[in-house]
């Protein structure tokens, strides 16, 4: 017969008050320890991290950086130029430009992030699912990823706005908003599922995984400890991009005339307002646009430099 | 090490066949991978069944359907009589504490983003009464420590540490929950040879240590040679000898047996090149589509119109006390032979 007393006194050790506490520390060194000392390495992720924080302390503080009431309006100085008093000028109904522009910033913020949000958890939620289940669960989530992904953007955005949201109804600000968001997030998903979906169905093959089944873990466990962790590095980077990529969706969207609309201010309802005023009044329209790059350059940068840190492969 | 004649595993009539499909959207069956075909075989306390065979001819899916991570197309495994192809739920949960796993790659076996803490104590986290919460920790250091690695580096990633020590943290891994079968794939495969005589040593003490009964898979037979009591040689899902080390070693009657002994490199020069070698020709046949009878007539000297037609049963053979699958079996001492 056996001998499990040894077994058993391994056990018992456990309970024991008078063993030793344990005091030493050994250093943790994680993945994500190692992806931080590459990224610090970067000028190119310091350059974006520094415009990041400008653009979230405009989206958040924009009294810090200026005074003017973004919806005051002199008729009279409609369309006058740069000069010390404004320095981005006027706009068509006379509005501060500079003003307008930094408070612009938190909608196209706001908008971009929580429609990347909504993304990740849709797209993130359905690959993880299709991946991990497979069979019909995976059938299904892909071919209706591939129909929506078939859609062509801008025409699905027209369609879906113009229902729920037609031009001459007036929906509030948040209002207005949500329903961009859900667009974006509706029609961005099945490429965030793919990316997932493929991360995912690769670390279940890995033999951790199978390790982890053959200690009895359960589907939930599996997911969380093993799957996700180890599938988050392409999630992060493209969600990253996509912050950028959503903030330049939106103002297409509203250049349309389509997306948002007065009373919010955003970049994309700037350059909209002013896109036919280009040879009279050009500072009207290229300082919106200019901070609608810049901040666009900025989510694109930041990711470049995080996909680099945390996936050397895809270099 | 010495084994008792309790049978604590008892595999019957083992098949697993994966399916060969065709089509996109109607899937029709147009075949079967036979990888495992009809294994049966006892495993006593306390010993160790060494598994040996050439690439793709079974090892490691029977390894999984032992682990019952693949479910068998037939057939049985029983953990203490009962059976765990069929268990489910909190019952199979339960029957996975008597039976674990060491993975072959021990750098893909261990999750990158857990701490060695947390890789060892995984075990405790799913099954929650083995061990008090409190405890958990201190048993881990405990665990670390018997397998020969510091206890301090609980915080460590697996990243930090060498193959043979990664391969340490899965013998740790697998020892948590004190099963009495602990499956070995390969385990010292992906090492290097020195590293490999640490690890075989290693997982020879803790089974005096806890009466550990191994099914050690391997193709490196010296490696096989040197641990286990018993010997299983496997060729296209089938196991064609079994007998004891010294049996198989010694006295080997299936040809196939015979051809992958001669192949073992023989230390001494002198006499080595006058040494009979059998060179078997050709690949083995595609296990979807086996050759019927004898598996081996494709490739096997001795063949002839029976082996085509009789499908040779395991069983003891004239001339020797082990159970061997051939019509034509006969004792043949390749290893020490001239």
């Amino acid at each position: 017969m056996s001998d499990p007393t040894a077994t058993q006194d391994l056990i018992k050790g456990a309970d024991d008050p008078a063993a030793s506490p344990v005091a030493v520390r050994g250093d943790r060194r994680s993945l994500w320890r190692d992806t931080w000392d590459i990224l610090k390495r970067r000028k190119i992720f310091w350059i974006s991290l520094v415009m990041l924080i400008l653009f979230l302390l405009m989206a958040a503080f924009p009294t810090l950086f200026t005074h003017k009431d973004p919806e005051y309006a002199t008729l009279a100085k409609s369309m006058e130029g740069p000069s010390a008093d404004a320095w981005f000028g006027y706009d068509l109904q006379g509005r501060d430009v500079w003003a307008r522009t930094i408070y612009g910033a938190r909608t196209s913020i706001i908008v971009g992030v929580l429609a990347t949000l909504a993304t990740i958890l849709l797209g993130g939620l359905t690959g993880v699912l299709a991946a991990y289940f497979g069979r019909w669960i995976d059938a299904v989530v892909s071919r209706v990823g591939e129909m929506f992904l078939g859609l062509p953007y801008v025409l699905g955005a027209i369609i879906i706005l113009g229902t729920v949201a037609p031009a001459q109804s007036n929906p509030g600000k948040a209002m207005i908003m949500a329903v961009v968001i859900v667009v974006l997030a509706l029609l961005g998903w099945p490429i965030l599922m793919r990316i997932a979906r493929s991360a995912v169905i690769q670390a279940k093959h890995q033999d951790y995984v199978q390790a982890a089944r053959a200690l009895g873990a359960g589907p939930l466990r599996i997911i969380f400890r093993h799957l996700l962790p180890n599938s988050l590095a392409p999630i992060l980077v493209y969600a990253t991009i996509t912050i950028g990529s959503y903030i330049g969706a939106e103002a297409t969207l509203s250049l349309l005339g389509i997306g948002l609309r007065p009373p919010v201010i955003s970049w994309g309802i700037a350059i909209a307002d002013h896109a036919s005023y280009m040879r009279t009044g050009a500072h009207a329209l290229l300082f919106p646009a200019a901070f609608l790059s810049l901040c666009v350059l900025t989510f694109v940068m930041l990711g470049e430099a995080v996909r680099d840190a945390l996936d050397p492969k895809l270099r | 090490m010495k084994a008792n004649a309790e049978s604590i595993l008892e595999v019957r009539d083992l098949v697993k066949h994966f399916p060969l499909t065709q089509g996109v959207v109607v899937k029709r069956q147009i075949g079967a991978i036979k990888a495992v075909d009809g294994v049966s075989f006892d495993l006593h306390r306390g010993e160790t069944l060494g598994i040996v065979g050439e690439s793709g001819c079974g090892k490691s899916t029977l390894a999984k359907l032992l682990m019952a991570l693949e479910r068998p197309t037939s057939g049985s495994v029983r953990v203490h009589g009962r059976d765990i192809t069929t268990a489910r739920g909190a019952e199979l949960k339960r029957m996975r504490r008597n039976i674990q796993m060491v993975m072959q790659d021990p750098y893909t076996s261990l999750n990158p983003r857990m701490t060695v803490g947390d890789i060892v104590g995984e075990p405790f986290e799913i099954h929650t009464d083995v061990v008090p919460k409190g405890g958990r920790r201190r048993r881990v250091q405990e665990l670390l420590e018997v397998v020969g690695l510091n206890p301090d580096h609980i915080n460590r990633y697996p990243h930090q540490f060498s193959g043979g020590q990664r391969q340490r943290i899965g013998i740790a891994r697998g020892l948590a929950l004190q099963p009495e079968i602990i499956i070995c794939d390969e385990p010292v495969s992906a090492l290097d040879v020195s590293i490999q005589a640490q690890v075989m040593n290693l997982l020879e003490r803790l089974q005096n240590e806890f009466d550990l009964a191994y099914i050690f898979i391997a193709h490196d037979l010296s490696v096989v040679r040197h641990i286990s009591d018993r010997v299983a040689v496997m060729y296209l899902g089938k196991i064609v000898e079994l007998g004891s080390d010294a049996q198989i070693y010694d006295g080997p009657t299936h040809p196939y047996t015979q051809a992958l002994l001669s192949a073992v490199p023989v230390p001494d020069p002198e006499g080595r090149e006058t040494r009979q070698r059998i060179i078997l020709q050709g690949d083995p046949p595609s296990p979807a589509n086996p050759p019927s009878g004898c598996h081996f007539r494709t490739r096997c000297w001795k063949a002839q119109d029976i082996c085509a037609e009789q499908t040779p049963a395991l069983e003891p053979r004239q001339g020797s006390g082990h159970p061997s699958a051939c019509h034509f079996a006969e004792v043949r001492d390749v290893v020490n032979a001239q």
